[in-house]
């Protein structure tokens, strides 16, 4: 689903690379956790995989397209199979919930009848039923960031890609959003979390990739956070 | 694609930036009046330089009866002074090779009645007053003195008028008017591709999040450009407007009223003219929006 083929990258002006000959493949419904410090490079996987920047040097396969080969207008194509989350959630604060979800489908023009349907069903599966005419700053941290998923997959990803989405919760809240995560997992959906949070990954036992200075360091099938600092 | 969620987002953006907007409505208004008169003026000129201007530098009026010409002697040219008039134009040195035209009652008349065809005049001016003559090219317009002298004075000679003397001073002005409305339409045109693209970054600016997330559920850029788009158009389609009907009303109440009554002698711009002027206002106004709009949207909203 996602392949790195001696990814390099460097960002203009920098002479460090933030990644450095990445050779990574993750299959089709893998759940995959992205660790390490910050700086790592962690970030600017997920930033390659969105084809927010080229690579420097190497391929990226994701669902059997080149990115470096992609026309840029076709990228916003490319986009509607990933589903992204952030730590931030990055809600629009002045729609409702339910509007919040049905953005996501009004601009890649989706028809009403669809959004209609497709908008409840998708609050329903990650537990915000009833709480659909609220407005972000009406919800807690845990909620909002089930929107944000909400969004992220209510178009069916091929994808999902999660920066640090439990960066902002408390441990319990947190261990909600992963059994979200893990069942829109199961649906098939192949999931790329980056995280720091050392206990959600030592619980999961899923595939870890950790990176360091740009390099991949260790890529265990069913791994934990790795050395305790 | 949601043409109501379109419209909303155009809405929302208008009144955002209405200040800007309503700027750049007046600054599209007014370089396009100065830009349609400009056209205008070079209509006028062209319309004033008429089927001679560009031929003949010099005419002969012969006499009628009731001229008062030093060659006349108070009847009609004969048809042996004509000829004898011609053969003097034409073995002129300064007369261009088949440089001498005839005009005739007739077609003298014609052109009076095209020149004052809702005036009153017409009813009480017969063919017969008209006068007949010669008009003439000359190889150097330049050098008139010896035919005009040469001519002058000649029985059956009513005047000679040398047609740009009269008229140059007169397209002297209007060119320079005509010079100096175009240059004050390009600063003004300037100065609103400025605001419509600076319009368009606080835009952006103001729409970030919206834009960022479009971005990233895969919103075709085409989609994030339209509201910024019709934005631009239609600020450009209001202040084309207003430009449009600045100059109808200049022309009706200018031209139509005034200088069409006072000044008969040549024709005036009109309605055919006007149309004219603002069908090319108005593509200029558009692509005036539209070019600035997808540039600076290129570099705002990059993928």
């Amino acid at each position: 689903m996602i392949r790195f083929e001696n990814v390099s990258k460097t960002y203009e002006g920098q002479s460090k690379a933030a990644l450095l000959n990445v050779n990574v493949e993750i299959e089709k419904g893998e759940f995959v956790f992205l660790v390490g410090t910050s700086g790592s490079g962690k970030s600017t996987f997920l930033r390659l995989v969105l084809r927010e920047h080229r690579t420097s040097k190497g391929h990226i396969m994701v669902a059997g397209k080149d990115l470096n080969r992609l026309a840029s207008w076709r990228i916003p194509q490319m986009r509607r199979q990933i589903g992204t989350v952030f730590q931030d959630f990055r809600l629009l604060p002045n729609k409702t919930v339910a509007e919040n979800v049905a953005f996501a489908l009004q601009v890649i023009g989706k028809p009403r009848s669809h959004i209609r349907k497709t908008v409840p069903e998708v609050l329903e599966l990650v537990g915000l039923e009833g709480k659909q005419d609220r407005l972000p700053d009406e919800l807690s941290g845990g909620e909002q960031q089930r929107v944000a998923i909400a969004r992220a997959f209510v178009n069916r990803p091929m994808i999902l890609i999660a920066d640090e989405p439990t960066g902002n919760l408390d441990p319990a809240t947190s261990e909600g959003i992963m059994k979200l995560l893990d069942r829109i997992n199961r649906t098939g959906t192949t999931v790329v979390m980056a995280t720091h949070d050392v206990s959600i990954v030592n619980q999961m036992r899923k595939r870890v990739i950790e990176l360091e200075n740009g390099h991949v360091v260790r890529d265990e099938s069913r791994g934990v956070y790795g050395y305790q600092h | 694609m949601r043409l109501n969620y379109i419209l909303s987002d155009l809405g929302i953006g208008l009144k955002r930036n209405l200040s800007m907007t309503i700027a750049v409505v007046v600054t599209i208004w007014v370089s396009l009046s100065l830009f349609g008169s400009a056209l205008l003026a070079r209509e006028q000129v062209e319309l004033m330089k008429g089927n001679w201007y560009d031929k003949i530098q010099i005419s002969v009026f012969m006499c009628t009866k009731d001229s008062g010409g030093r060659g006349c002697s108070g009847a009609e040219v004969t048809a042996e002074q004509k000829n004898r008039i011609r053969q003097v134009i034409e073995s002129n040195p300064d007369t261009a090779p088949d440089g001498v035209f005839g005009e005739s009652k007739k077609e003298a008349f014609t052109q009076f009645k095209k020149l004052y065809k809702d005036s009153p005049i017409v009813s009480t001016v017969t063919e017969d007053q008209m006068q007949e003559s010669f008009r003439v090219k000359l190889r150097d317009p330049q050098r008139y003195q010896n035919l005009v002298s040469a001519v002058a004075g000649l029985p059956g000679v009513d005047t000679v008028q040398d047609l740009r003397q009269y008229l140059d001073p007169l397209f002297k002005a209007l060119e320079g008017l005509q010079f100096g409305a175009y240059i004050a339409a390009a600063l003004l045109l300037i100065a609103a591709l400025m605001q419509i693209s600076n319009t368009i970054r606080l835009a952006a600016y103001a729409r970030r999040r919206e834009i960022g997330i479009m971005r990233l559920v895969g919103a075709s850029n085409f989609y994030i450009q339209l509201p910024f788009l019709l934005e631009a158009v239609l600020a450009a389609l209001i202040g084309a407007a207003f430009a449009c009907g600045t100059l109808w009303l200049g022309v009706y109440f200018v031209v139509m009223r005034r200088a069409q009554e006072t000044f008969r002698v040549w024709e005036w711009v009109g309605a055919t003219e006007t149309f004219r002027a603002t069908l090319i206002m108005v593509v200029v106004g558009l692509v005036l929006a539209v070019v600035p709009t997808f540039l600076t949207t290129r570099k705002y909203l990059k993928v």
